[in-house]
């Protein structure tokens, strides 16, 4: 759910980083947080869990300036990937206004893509979303092992997987170095913000 | 849904909290919504992360909501946390939002409930009247 103050002319909208379990979700965050300058970024919250998988969430929220007179806050959330940890992944996408989805390159995680993607759709059904309308983003994660000896799933192979029929926006991705963290944040809060103003002159 | 709040309507929020929670005592008051984004908050929080503090009190109460269903309840209408010198009181505001107050070991915990609900009467009609 999105929150207008007018008094302060502000627009708060959330975005989930969703995606199988060990995609890198919690990585782009990461490094968004270093990547960017304390005056666009706040304090960035990660649940202190036993071992380096997300247990609940990881938050980040960031300050994007200004689009016609409205300051933008985005509060960027990660879920725990892991199949078990369904329950947890319900509870961060409540209100949420954007998705995206960070998908694993590596070829043993096909299925986990396709399955964290059709999780994701039901999950939003239950809420009354339609995967279809609500602003999504796929990024395919780790393509810097493209060329190591880890084998890993084509772009063409994932782009088939995934958005034959959502047809979003995409891109390539290494959260790990950096490669398409801000395209894809940068895409994901255009169309957010888009959605969240349509919504707001339809009322 | 979304929630758009003109200015008249953050000014009662702010009205209504300054009279009812900060005078019984509270160093700080927040009114968030439960999926995390903060709408006011009022009282010193100096030192003090409000926007996590929001989004991590929305998870909490999250969190609680399905403890309470285990055991048969829809959710709690509030959680205290207690601590050496600062506690927090949170109060279910209508469905979607909650009423976050800190304060110290000298306020008594019974006052801060006694407000806390009185102010939830009046907010629920300018958050739109969710109930």
């Amino acid at each position: 759910m999105s929150f207008i103050d007018l008094s302060k002319n502000e627009v708060q909208c959330k975005i989930v980083f969703y995606g199988p379990g060990r995609g890198g979700k919690t990585t782009n965050l990461l490094y968004l947080h270093q990547a960017m300058t304390d005056s666009v970024r706040g304090k960035m919250v990660t649940i202190d869990t036993k071992g380096d998988r997300t247990l609940f969430f990881d938050f980040l929220p960031l300050a994007l300036g200004q689009i016609q007179g409205l300051s933008i806050k985005i509060q960027l959330y990660t879920v725990p990937g892991q199949v078990m940890y369904n329950a947890t992944r319900k509870l961060v996408l409540k209100g949420v206004d954007g998705i995206v989805f960070v998908a694993d390159s590596l070829k043993v995680q096909k299925e986990k893509n396709v399955e964290s993607l059709e999780n994701l759709r039901q999950n939003l059904a239950e809420d009354n979303v339609d995967i279809n309308e609500i602003p999504l983003v796929l990024q395919y994660n780790k393509r810097d092992l493209g060329g190591s000896n880890i084998p890993i799933l084509s772009v063409e192979e994932m782009q088939e997987d995934m958005n034959k029929e959502l047809q979003v926006p995409w891109f390539s991705g290494s959260a790990l170095k950096g490669d398409g963290v801000f395209e894809t944040l940068r895409e994901i809060s255009k169309v957010t913000v888009k959605y969240v103003s349509r919504k707001l002159l339809s009322r | 849904m979304d929630l758009v709040l003109s200015k008249e309507s953050i000014d009662n929020i702010i009205s209504a909290l300054d009279e009812d929670v900060l005078r019984a005592g509270a160093d700080c008051v927040l009114l968030v919504d439960r999926s995390g984004n903060l709408i006011v908050n009022r009282g010193d929080p100096a030192n003090l992360d409000v926007v996590a503090l929001a989004a991590l009190s929305a998870a909490n109460f999250g969190a609680t909501a399905e403890i309470a269903k285990l055991i048969g309840e829809d959710d709690f209408a509030l959680l205290f946390h207690k601590g050496k010198n600062e506690n927090i009181h949170f109060t279910k505001v209508g469905k979607g939002f909650i009423l976050i107050t800190l304060f110290g070991k000298d306020v008594s915990l019974g006052l801060i409930r006694l407000n806390t609900a009185r102010v939830t009467d009046t907010l629920i009609p300018i958050l739109g009247g969710e109930l």
